[in-house]
C-alpha cells in the first residue's frame, strides 16, 4: 500500500546556532483526520527531535499552539491536513512576536498588555470607601445582563488576533485586540464599577483609536470572538467620554 | 547563561499584498484618496459657481473632458466599494438591544441600505425638481 505523504515547511530558528531563522522540509505520512499539531508531534516523535513547538489540551481550549499556517494565523489543534492536502503545508511561528526558537514565540508584551487592563471585576465602595460585605449577599446578574459582555469572555488568550493585527504589526504600543476585548468584557459587567479606571487606558492613542477597523482579528478568532466589534463598541464609550469631559470636567 | 537570543521579523513593506483580506482593506481604506479628489473637484465648482455664470460654465465644461469622465466612473466604483464593505461592518458598532436580544446584524445593514436609498432619492429630487 502506497501511503501519502505531504510535505510540511517548518520556519526554524536555534538561538544558539542561527543568526536568521531558516526553513527545513518535513515528509508526514498523511491521514485525513490528522491536525497540524499531531503532524509536528509526528515530526518530533520520528523525523527531528530537536523541533520545538508549545501545546497543551488538544482542544483549542488551552491556546498554546498558535501558528502561522500558509501565513494565515491558527491554532495547530484546530486546523487539519485534509484542508491543504496535496498541496504543501508552510509553518512560521505566529507573526508580530519575536521568536523564542521555532515555532515558540515570546508573548511577553501581549501578557503584560492582558495585566495593564486590569482583567477582574472592581467593585462598587460604600461612602465609606469600603467594598460590600459579603453577608451583605452576592453581586447578582441576569442572564440579559450577561449576554451583554459572554461572546467578549470567550477568549482563550492564544494571540491569533495579535498576529493578525497590521496596526499591533506597525506599532507594538497599541494595546491591540484580545486585551481591548477582555476590557470590554468587564466593563460590559453589571457587577463591575471600574469603567471610569478602564477608560483611561481606552481613550489613550495606544487604546481603541489605534485600531482602523481591518477587522481581520474576527475573522481568525478561533473561539468565534469579535474583538473588531469590542473595540468599535469601545470606541463609541471613547467618543461618548469625551463629550461628557467638555461639559463636565472631573 | 542565558542562550536566549529572541528573532524579530520584520515587516515586509508589501504585507498588504500578501493577503487578500489586507489588499482589499488598503483598497477600502485607498477609496478616501479618490474621494477626497472627487470633493475637491466639487468644492472647485462651488467656487466658480460664485464667480457667475461664464465661471461655472467653464467648469461644466472642463468635467466634459475624457479624463474627467474616467476619473469621476473610478471614483464612483470606489465609493460603493467603501459603502458596500462599510455596511457590512456596520453592525459591529452598532450595540441595540431590544428585549433582551442583540438586533440582528441583517436589521442593521438592511437599515443602512435603506437609509441610503431615501437619501439618494431625496437628492435626485432636489436637484432633479
Amino acid at each position: 500500500m502506497n501511503q501519502k505523504i505531504i510535505e510540511i515547511d517548518i520556519l526554524r530558528y536555534r538561538p544558539e546556532e542561527d543568526d536568521h531563522p531558516f526553513t527545513q522540509t518535513f515528509d508526514v505520512p498523511y491521514s485525513a483526520d490528522m491536525s497540524i499539531l499531531e503532524a509536528l508531534q509526528y515530526i518530533k516523535d520520528h523525523l527531528d527531535s530537536s523541533i520545538s513547538f508549545r501545546w497543551s489540551c488538544r482542544m483549542a481550549i488551552c491556546g498554546s499552539c498558535g501558528l502561522m499556517v500558509n501565513g494565515v494565523p491558527k491554532l495547530g489543534c484546530k486546523a487539519f491536513l485534509r484542508d491543504y492536502f496535496p498541496k504543501r503545508i508552510s509553518l512560521e511561528p505566529l507573526a508580530n512576536f519575536p521568536i523564542e526558537r521555532d515555532l515558540v514565540v515570546v508573548m511577553d508584551d501581549f501578557i503584560n498588555k492582558l495585566e495593564e487592563i486590569k482583567p477582574y471585576i472592581i467593585p462598587e465602595k460604600n461612602e465609606a470607601g469600603d467594598k460590600k460585605c459579603l453577608s451583605e449577599g452576592a453581586y447578582k446578574q441576569t442572564p440579559e445582563q450577561m449576554e451583554k459582555y459572554r461572546q467578549f469572555s470567550m477568549c482563550i488568550n492564544c494571540g491569533l488576533c495579535y498576529a493578525a493585527c497590521p496596526q499591533y504589526a506597525l506599532d507594538k504600543k497599541f494595546i491591540g485586540p484580545a486585551a481591548l476585548t477582555l476590557l470590554a468584557r468587564y466593563n460590559r459587567d453589571n457587577r463591575d464599577a471600574g469603567s471610569a479606571e478602564r477608560m483611561k487606558i481606552v481613550n489613550q492613542e495606544e487604546g481603541v483609536w489605534g485600531c482602523t477597523f481591518v477587522g481581520y482579528c474576527s475573522v481568525v478568532c478561533p473561539k468565534g470572538v469579535d474583538p473588531a466589534a469590542a473595540i468599535q463598541l469601545l470606541k463609541v464609550e471613547s467618543s461618548k467620554d469625551y463629550l461628557i469631559g467638555m461639559f463636565k470636567p472631573e | 547563561m542565558s542562550k536566549r537570543k529572541p528573532y524579530t521579523r520584520e515587516l515586509p513593506t508589501d504585507w498588504w499584498m500578501k493577503q487578500l483580506f489586507y489588499t482589499k482593506y488598503m483598497l477600502r481604506e485607498g477609496s478616501s484618496v479618490l474621494i477626497s479628489i472627487y470633493s475637491l473637484i466639487l468644492a472647485w465648482g462651488v467656487l466658480r459657481l460664485s464667480q457667475g455664470e461664464v465661471a461655472f460654465n467653464g467648469w461644466l465644461e472642463a468635467l466634459q473632458n475624457p479624463f474627467a469622465i474616467l476619473l469621476h466612473l473610478i471614483a464612483l466604483v470606489f465609493a460603493l466599494y467603501h459603502t458596500i464593505t462599510w455596511f457590512s461592518l456596520a453592525p459591529k458598532a452598532v450595540d441595540l438591544w431590544i428585549k433582551g436580544k442583540r438586533l440582528d446584524d441583517k436589521v442593521i445593514i438592511s437599515g443602512h441600505y435603506a437609509a441610503f436609498i431615501v437619501a439618494t432619492v431625496l437628492c435626485l429630487l432636489i436637484i432633479t425638481l
